[in-house]
Order: structure tokens, then C-alpha cells, then sequence
């Protein structure tokens, strides 16, 4: 259950819609709910923003598995999304993936252990001018080297902690 | 006095029809009908907003229209493109049709897993249709075909996604027929899928209609499933008082036993009225309906072998080759196959299945 | 230097916030139009010149034009920010630094086209812009720009910010709408086009954040004067997003009258090619127009300076020119694998298919699995024409531009670099372990030698 200040936020976005639109709030909830109930989306997460929206499940279940921010499985901590696309890949995308795999003995796709790190390779992000980048929460992290890539590991530990 | 609605004269493939304005080309051909008829995997004129999707009546516009004689830069979906008076059209005349056709037959059967030997949609399957009419004699693609494990929806419905063309029929069936649809599409692109998500089972009076709409053998009828072949079957017309729908169906009989239920489909394969479930699945026995008498599928495929009208029976030339003597039988097949093995699913085996298969 | 309209102003320290841009000449444009008819802003706009910056260069002027205004129904304007086209990252740039030269040109667009909601639909990554946005359309509104009966004109307008959630295909106008709708982002078959019925079924105008902004430079200098900037049908000015192997990668806003060579070498730009490389080849409008080899780059096939306007670059069409498109401008050096290059922008358009229509939902999986054969060294001669005829096979027959965007990258490939899929082909180990080269792909200055391990 969202609290009394994401409720209100809810009704907020629902308002920037003619009545009986509320459906249109459903990506803006979705990001909200998955924020609030630890980066992913279960169905019971997905079956609450449904009965706040006023739509079926199955219409929630739809949107949420077509885009790829929302995570339909656990994730961790922190998660490393390393773009790939050819832009990132002429500066040296790839070294940086095969850098934080070892860096961290994951794989892409994977979590790490202590549920702290998940690597995902990710399509472009429209840094491309600033590759090799990675989003890493809601910001971007850009012209990564395994260096810059280090530091960024050992902030998140400091700040897991 | 009203006035008198100006008809649109519009050509296909040369011949000329008359048509309403607002009628889509698709629906024009129909009219002339025969073989200047594009093929329609995902239209469904009884559902709003379906069609545009499988790419299979991509048409030529030769010429836009009286008024605006360009042509069309692009082949359009023949279902969802409306006519325009002075249009002319091309299907089956255009080179650039048929291979643009031949390519979307490719595409919609690169990760169909051709299990129909083991599929009960056989003989009146769309997909067979289409592949036999418009389609290559092979495929080029050789990667794993993407599979899904089979799926009971219900009691009475299975799902077998990995059949699936992705038409999109059922979801806009729940949405259009039912109160409350309860499957849809999930995830995007190649991987996406019909499925209920959590799974639940899809129970309402009219649900069962997504197995007539089913252009393959992705929903079929469980309580039908693997009972009998649907061309050793004779379909008859028949009705019943119904207090949930039109009561109107086809009963697919051998001797008196009641095999299936089904709407009644017109040759386009589309169902002329939605039957509720208690008459698909609850009445299965001849003295639930009054008997019409047989019905004429018309199709082309094997399905229409077990007709009754209308059947010609066609010219065995053997024994005129053996001139008086018998077929001598070079083996009893049915002491030596190894390929009756129900426990081998085909849809699970790459490519067409090979002895190799069948062996330990 | 190259004369500026949109970011002549970007270097002002500040200029994010309102009270910097205001004193800087803001909302001096939106003053001005609110005093006109809605139809004088229009013929400013059709006089321009102006075509959209999202890729496609349709006019604007004339899109505008085709709006439906049936009585008593709400029209829509809808802010295009999904910029996801690989190598494009310039509408970014707008909407981080100069947050109010788009909403000032919202304004003025709502005012003309009559729309009293407008809705910035941006992509899900760029996650921190939002806040930006609205911080801005706060400030606005406090200051009398948004909000009822604007500066006392009557006019009403509030702008929206939409977040999407990862989806290339929502940059598409129709799937764009129905992801605003809360549903998924498969596009719509069109007719009826969004003018006629768009969002929620209403008359809408989708247009790009750069064509948006470039509203008010022209309703600034008039459109008169704005089609004196640049060449020809290619007015004004446009922003470059380069990346790839250059000196200088950003966000440059050049006036459409440089040659590509001009912007690849001089130090106002690019800066030429990074550590002191060759240029192999460049994708000058985003991942989905033709890449073209540096010798058909700098100069046409016909022999004349290519430069940086939406005719040169797509002189000789598809056999020997390539496209504008969003401005995506990503150059290749000569240690780049051009097989390599283009399975990333076909395993992208894999990811990115909405699966709704057929030759896309499969052909596009099928060619990044047949070119990841090749790349891997396992491919055979005939995949080369598999892959030409998946990729023929795509074009045209789907219901969006994704099915053209993913086709056009693997044509151009082959179609300029067949030798370097041969190559891959013959030399499957050898492949795997040095890049082809520069190989005849060269610039037409100096004959290279291939490159060795």
C-alpha cells in the first residue's frame, strides 16, 4: 500500500487527464509503485495499481511487461545498466561490460550475492556522445573506464552500508 | 426522398466492383470473391479494430483514385485500407504481392513448430492454408524455434502459445464479447505472448468463442482434444432454444456420437454468429439439438472430406493401373512403426521429425 | 563561426532558470505571437520553412495545417521527447539546459494549433529531466506564462510531463499516443492519422522537442528571415548530436549551409577523427539511416562537396547518398568492424520490435542471429544474401517506420562493405581476432593499406 503522500501524488498525475482517462497515469504509477516496493513488480504490486487506477490486472500486466524499465523479478541493489549499442560499442563498451563482470564475478542479467549488484547490458540510452555510459539509478554515469568504474562500485558499497 | 448513396467503382486485378464508400479494399474483393481474395490471418470482420497486423493481404494501390491517380508508395494492408472511388488495386497480379506475401507466409511459420500431424487444428487451420496457397517449399531459418510450455486456461480451453501467430483475435474477442477479459498480450516483440500472467483460468459464458477465432491451433477446444480428426467427421447444422445466445451451431458427429460444438463459420473461416459456452461445451449429446441437416464447409482443404453433399467422389486409378490384380501390401505398417509414440511431443522436436527421433 | 538560433544563448551561466533566460531575451517570442491570430503565427511558421526535427523532415508548417478543429472537441499538442534513436542525444541537451526555450515554444505552438493541455512525453532513462521540466513549468506558470487566461489574451494552457519506461517505439507518433494512454506502445494503423484522431481519439500534433524550440528563433527573426538561414529547402539551423570515434563528441547546432567535412575535421566541430585515426565510414542521421563509406561521405557520387543539409546527404539516394534523419551523427574509424557495428543496431531493433506485426516481430530477430553467425565466424556466403532478402523483406511491408529503420542499417552495410562480410565468411578465424581495415573505404585522399594485428 502506497502511503498517504503517494496516494496524493497519484491522484496529482490522475488529474492531468480528462475524466475518465485515469488509465493514461498507469506508466507514472507503475514507476511510483516499483520505487516504493523494492525495484520490481510483483503481481500482487501490479493487481494494487490496478484497483488504484480503476483498470483490470491484465491490462496492468500488458503495459508493465512491454517496457523495459520495469523489472517483472527481483533486482538488486544497485543495478549496472550498460548500454551496448553501436555508438557505445565504437568506444569501448564491451572492455567496460567484461570489466564489471569480473569486477564483480557476475554475469549479465545477474545479481550478485549479497544482493547488491545486478549487471544488464541495455539498448542505447541516448548518451552517446559521452560513451561508454551506464544508467545506475536514476542517473546516468558517463565516459566510464575501469577506473571511474571502481570508484563508482566502492560509492555504492559506502552508501549501501 | 433519400439520396441515393453514391457507389465507389473500384478495381482488382482488373475486374471492377461497386462499393459503399467507408468499405475496406479487403471486403471489396470478397465481393468479387474467387481468387482475387487476399488472405486475412489476423481481420476479423466481426471484431472491431482487428486486422493490419499479420501483413498476408498486403495489396499493390495502382492507382489512388479518380481524383488523386498516384499510386500508393507502399503495399498497404488490404483490411484496414478503404477504397477510394477510381482505385485500382492489384493482388494477384503483381509480382511485388506475391513476394512480399511469400515473405510474410516465411516469417509467420519461422518459429511455428509444423506439429500439425500432432495438432488438432489440422485441416481447418489457416496458417496450413496460407503456408499450402502462398508459402515456400522450405525454410531458411536454422536457429531453435522459440517454444512455450502448453497452458490450460480453464477447464475447458488449452493454449499452446507456441502455435501462436500473435492476431491478436482473442484479446479483442474478451474485450468485445466479455465483461471482464482476463488474458492479453505480454512482453514485446519476437518473445511476446497470449497468457493470463498469474495463472488463472478464463471462465465466462462466451470465452470458448477464442477457440473458433483462432486462426491456428494455438486455442483449441480440451474437451475435443486429440478425440478425432475433424475430416473424418460430418458437420451438420443444428440449433436449440438458448437463452444465452443465438443457439445457432455446427455439430461435428460420427454415427450419433456428438464430437465437437462449433459456431458456424462462412468461408471465410469467420464465425456468422458467437455461440455461448453452454452450447460448445455442455451439449454433447444429439437430443440437446434439433438437427438441420449437413453442412457445406466450403474450403478447399481436407476438412470437407467428410461431408455428406455435394461430394464427388474422386476417381481411383488404381485398380485401372493394376489392371484386375491386387495391391500387394510390402508390409504391415502398423506392427513396425516406431513413430506411434504418444510420449514424443512433435512441437518439441527441431525441424521435421526424423527416425532419430523416435529410437530408444 | 557558424551563426546559432537555438543555442546562441546556451553558454549563459544560469540560463536554465527563468529569471537568467527572461533577461536574456525569453518568452520575447511568446510576447509577440500571443499578440497575433493564431493563423499569422501559422504563416510564419509555413514560411520558415521549418521541417521536423525528429527524422522524418515533414514540414511543419504543414503538418499544423492539417489539424482537424471540430467544434467543441479538445485538440492535443504532444511534446515528441523519446529521443532513443542510437547516436541521438541532442533533444537531452534542449530540455537539461534550456528547459524554457521549449516550454516558450509549447506556448506558442498550443496558441496556434488551439490546444489547452500539452503533454511532453519523455523517454523513461532520462530519468533526472522531469524534474528540470517541471521546475520550470512551475516557474513559468508563476510568472504568468502558463496557467488561465495567459498575459490576458484568454488563452489557457497547461503543460504535462509524461515519463515513459523504455520503449524506441514510442518515439513513433501513434505508439507515442497510446503509451500516453496507459496502454503499450504498439503503433497505430494509420489512416486516421493523429490530426484527424489522436490522443484519446482527439485532433493531436506530435512534434519533436527540436522542432518545438526552433518555434521561437522564427517567431523572433520572422519566418521570412529564418528560411535565409541555411540552403535551400533545408532552413534553418539544426542540432548534430556526433559521437562515435571523433575528438569532440556533443551537441553541435551547425546553420545547414557546412560541408560534412567542415563538421567531421574543423576544430569548431568534431575535431576530426580521435587519436589520429582514418575515417572509415559514418551513420550521419541516427542508427536507421544508410551508413556510407568516407570516400561517398565528403563527396557525392556525382563528385560534389556533400554537405550538412537534407538534400546533399541523401543525393543518390539509397545507392550512393543516406539521410538527415534525427541528426545522429556517428562516425567510424578505421579499426571499426562494420559486421559487428551492424548486428548492435540489429540486435537493438530485435529489442525495440513491439511485435505487433509480423515481418518485423521475426525478420528482425532473424538477421541479428544470422549477422551474429557472421561476426562470430560462423556464417557461410549465402547468409550474406539471406540477410538482403530478410531485410527486402521488412521494408515496406510493416505497419511503422521500425520495420524500414531496421532494414535500411543491414542493406547499407552489405550494400557498401560486402567485402567485409566476405571476409568475416572466408576468414572465420582470422576475424576473430583483427578488425578488416580500412581496406578501398577510404576517403578518396590516399589509398590505405588494410590494417594488420
Amino acid at each position: 500500500m502506497f502511503s498517504e503522500a503517494k496516494l496524493n501524488k497519484v491522484k496529482e498525475i490522475i488529474a492531468r487527464y480528462p475524466q475518465g482517462k485515469q488509465k493514461s497515469a498507469l506508466l507514472p504509477v507503475l514507476h511510483l509503485a516499483q520505487e516504493e516496493f523494492g525495484g520490481w513488480l510483483s503481481a500482487e504490486t501490479m493487481d494494487y495499481v490496478a484497483s488504484l487506477l480503476q483498470i483490470t490486472p491484465i491490462e496492468v500486466y500488458e503495459v508493465a511487461t512491454f517496457y523495459s524499465m520495469f523489472n517483472m523479478k527481483p533486482v538488486g541493489k544497485y543495478v549496472f545498466e550498460v548500454c551496448h549499442t553501436g555508438p557505445c560499442m565504437l568506444r569501448g563498451s564491451d572492455n567496460i561490460v567484461d570489466y564489471i563482470k569480473k569486477k564483480l564475478d557476475i554475469g549479465v542479467g545477474e545479481t550478485t550475492k549479497d544482493g547488491l549488484f545486478t549487471l544488464k547490458t541495455v539498448e542505447c540510452l541516448g548518451a552517446c556522445g559521452y560513451a561508454p555510459m551506464m544508467q545506475l539509478g536514476k542517473h546516468f554515469r558517463e565516459h566510464l573506464t575501469p577506473e571511474r568504474v571502481d570508484e563508482i562500485i566502492n560509492e555504492c558499497r559506502v552508501n549501501a552500508n | 426522398m433519400a439520396e441515393e448513396k453514391k457507389l465507389f467503382k473500384v478495381k482488382i486485378d482488373g475486374i471492377p466492383v461497386e462499393v459503399e464508400p467507408g468499405t475496406t479494399i479487403l471486403n471489396a474483393a470478397r465481393k468479387i470473391g474467387g481468387d482475387i481474395v487476399p488472405p486475412a490471418m489476423c481481420y476479423y470482420s466481426k471484431l472491431q479494430g482487428s486486422g493490419g497486423k499479420c501483413r498476408t493481404c498486403l495489396v499493390k494501390v495502382s492507382k489512388g483514385s479518380e481524383a488523386d491517380p498516384r499510386p500508393m508508395p507502399k503495399l498497404v494492408a488490404s483490411c484496414r485500407t478503404t477504397v477510394m472511388d477510381g482505385m485500382e488495386v492489384a493482388n494477384i497480379t503483381s509480382p511485388e504481392v506475391l513476394d512480399a506475401r511469400k515473405g510474410v507466409v516465411e516469417f509467420l511459420l519461422l518459429n511455428h513448430p509444423l506439429d500439425c500431424p500432432v495438432c488438432d487444428q489440422a485441416g481447418e487451420c489457416s496458417l496450413q492454408d496460407l503456408g499450402y496457397e502462398h508459402g515456400a517449399d522450405g525454410t531458411r531459418y536454422e536457429f531453435k524455434r522459440r517454444t512455450f510450455e502448453k497452458i490450460d486456461i480453464g477447464d475447458k480451453i488449452q493454449l499452446h502459445m507456441t502455435r501462436c501467430i500473435l492476431c491478436y483475435r482473442c484479446v479483442y474477442t474478451a474485450d468485445q464479447l466479455t465483461e471482464k477479459r482476463e488474458h492479453g498480450i505480454l512482453g514485446r516483440g519476437e518473445v511476446s505472448e497470449i497468457s493470463t500472467y498469474i495463472h488463472k483460468s478464463l471462465d465466462n459464458e462466451f470465452i470458448g468463442n477464442v477457440i473458433d477465432v483462432c486462426p491456428v491451433g494455438a486455442l483449441t477446444d480440451k474437451t475435443f482434444r486429440f478425440k478425432n480428426r475433424v475430416w473424418f467427421l460430418k458437420p451438420v447444422d443444428a440449433h436449440r432454444d438458448c437463452d444465452k445466445c443465438c443457439g445457432k451451431t455446427v455439430l461435428w458427429l460420427r454415427g450419433d456420437e456428438v464430437f465437437r460444438v462449433t459456431a458456424r463459420k462462412d468461408k471465410y473461416g469467420e464465425v456468422e454468429e458467437f455461440i455461448c459456452d453452454t452450447c460448445r461445451f455442455d451439449k454433447k449429446e444429439t437430443k440437446d439439438w434439433i438437427v438441420e441437416g449437413p453442412r457445406n464447409i466450403d474450403r478447399h482443404s481436407v476438412i470437407s472430406q467428410g461431408q455428406y453433399v455435394g461430394v464427388v467422389k474422386p476417381h481411383d486409378a488404381l485398380p485401372d493401373v493394376l489392371d484386375g490384380r491386387q495391391p500387394k501390401l510390402l508390409m504391415d505398417i502398423h506392427s513396425i512403426s516406431q513413430v506411434n509414440r504418444p510420449e514424443i511431443d512433435l512441437s518439441k522436436i527441431e525441424g521435421p521429425a526424423h527416425s532419430d527421433d523416435f529410437k530408444n | 563561426m557558424g551563426r546559432k538560433l537555438l543555442l546562441d544563448k546556451a553558454h549563459i551561466e544560469n540560463i536554465r532558470y527563468y529569471d537568467v533566460y527572461r533577461a536574456n531575451g525569453g518568452y520575447e517570442s511568446a510576447e509577440k505571437a500571443l499578440k497575433m491570430t493564431p493563423e499569422l503565427v501559422l504563416d510564419e511558421v509555413k514560411k520558415s520553412g521549418l521541417r521536423g526535427r525528429g527524422g522524418a523532415g515533414f514540414p511543419t508548417g504543414m503538418k499544423w495545417s492539417f489539424i482537424a478543429k471540430p467544434e467543441g472537441v479538445p485538440r492535443y499538442l504532444v511534446c515528441n521527447a523519446d529521443e532513443s534513436e542510437p547516436g541521438t542525444f541532442k533533444d537531452r541537451y534542449l530540455m537539461e539546459f534550456l528547459p524554457h526555450l521549449l516550454i516558450e515554444g509549447l506556448l506558442i505552438s498550443s496558441y496556434t494549433l488551439g490546444a489547452n493541455s500539452c503533454y511532453i512525453y519523455i523517454r523513461g532513462e532520462y530519468a533526472w529531466i522531469p524534474d528540470i521540466l517541471e521546475e520550470a513549468i512551475a516557474d513559468a506558470k508563476k510568472n504568468g506564462w502558463l496557467g488561465k487566461n495567459i498575459k490576458g489574451t484568454g488563452f489557457d494552457l497547461e503543460i504535462y510531463v509524461q515519463r515513459g519506461a523504455g520503449a524506441y517505439i514510442c518515439g513513433e507518433e501513434t505508439a507515442l499516443i497510446e503509451s500516453l494512454e496507459g496502454k503499450r506502445g504498439n503503433p497505430r494503423i494509420k489512416p486516421p492519422f493523429p490530426a484527424i484522431k489522436g490522443l484519446w481519439d482527439c485532433p493531436t500534433v506530435v512534434n519533436n522537442v527540436e522542432t518545438l524550440a526552433a518555434i521561437v528563433p522564427i517567431m523572433r527573426i520572422g519566418g521570412e528571415e529564418y528560411a535565409k538561414y541555411g540552403t535551400g529547402k533545408s532552413t534553418g539551423t539544426k542540432l548534430i548530436s556526433a559521437c562515435g570515434n571523433i575528438n569532440k563528441p556533443g551537441v553541435y547546432e551547425i546553420e545547414m549551409n557546412i560541408s560534412v567535412e567542415e563538421f567531421i575535421y574543423s576544430e569548431e566541430y568534431c575535431g576530426g577523427i580521435a587519436n589520429g585515426k582514418r575515417l572509415k565510414a559514418c551513420i550521419p542521421g541516427g542508427s536507421s539511416v544508410p551508413i556510407v563509406p568516407a570516400n561517398l561521405l565528403l563527396k557525392t557520387a556525382k563528385g560534389e562537396t556533400r554537405m550538412m543539409t537534407y538534400e546533399s546527404l541523401s543525393d543518390g539516394g539509397f545507392a550512393t547518398g543516406t539521410m538527415m534523419g534525427s541528426g545522429g551523427f556517428i562516425v567510424l574509424d578505421e579499426d571499426q568492424c562494420i559486421v559487428k557495428n551492424t548486428l548492435t543496431f540489429a540486435r537493438f531493433y530485435h529489442h525495440e520490435s513491439c511485435g505487433q506485426c509480423s515481418p518485423c516481430r521475426e525478420g528482425t530477430g532473424w538477421m541479428e542471429r544470422v549477422l551474429k553467425n557472421i561476426e562470430k565466424g560462423k556464417g557461410k556466403m549465402s547468409d550474406i544474401d539471406l540477410l538482403w532478402d530478410i531485410q527486402r523483406k521488412i521494408e515496406g511491408n510493416t505497419i511503422c517506420p521500425l520495420g524500414d529503420a531496421a532494414a535500411w542499417p543491414v542493406a547499407a552495410a552489405i550494400r557498401h562493405f560486402r567485402d567485409e562480410f566476405e571476409w568475416h565468411v572466408l576468414n572465420p578465424e582470422e576475424s576473430q581476432v583483427r578488425n578488416f581495415g580500412l581496406a578501398h573505404y577510404a576517403d578518396p585522399l590516399e589509398i590505405a593499406a588494410p590494417a594488420t594485428v
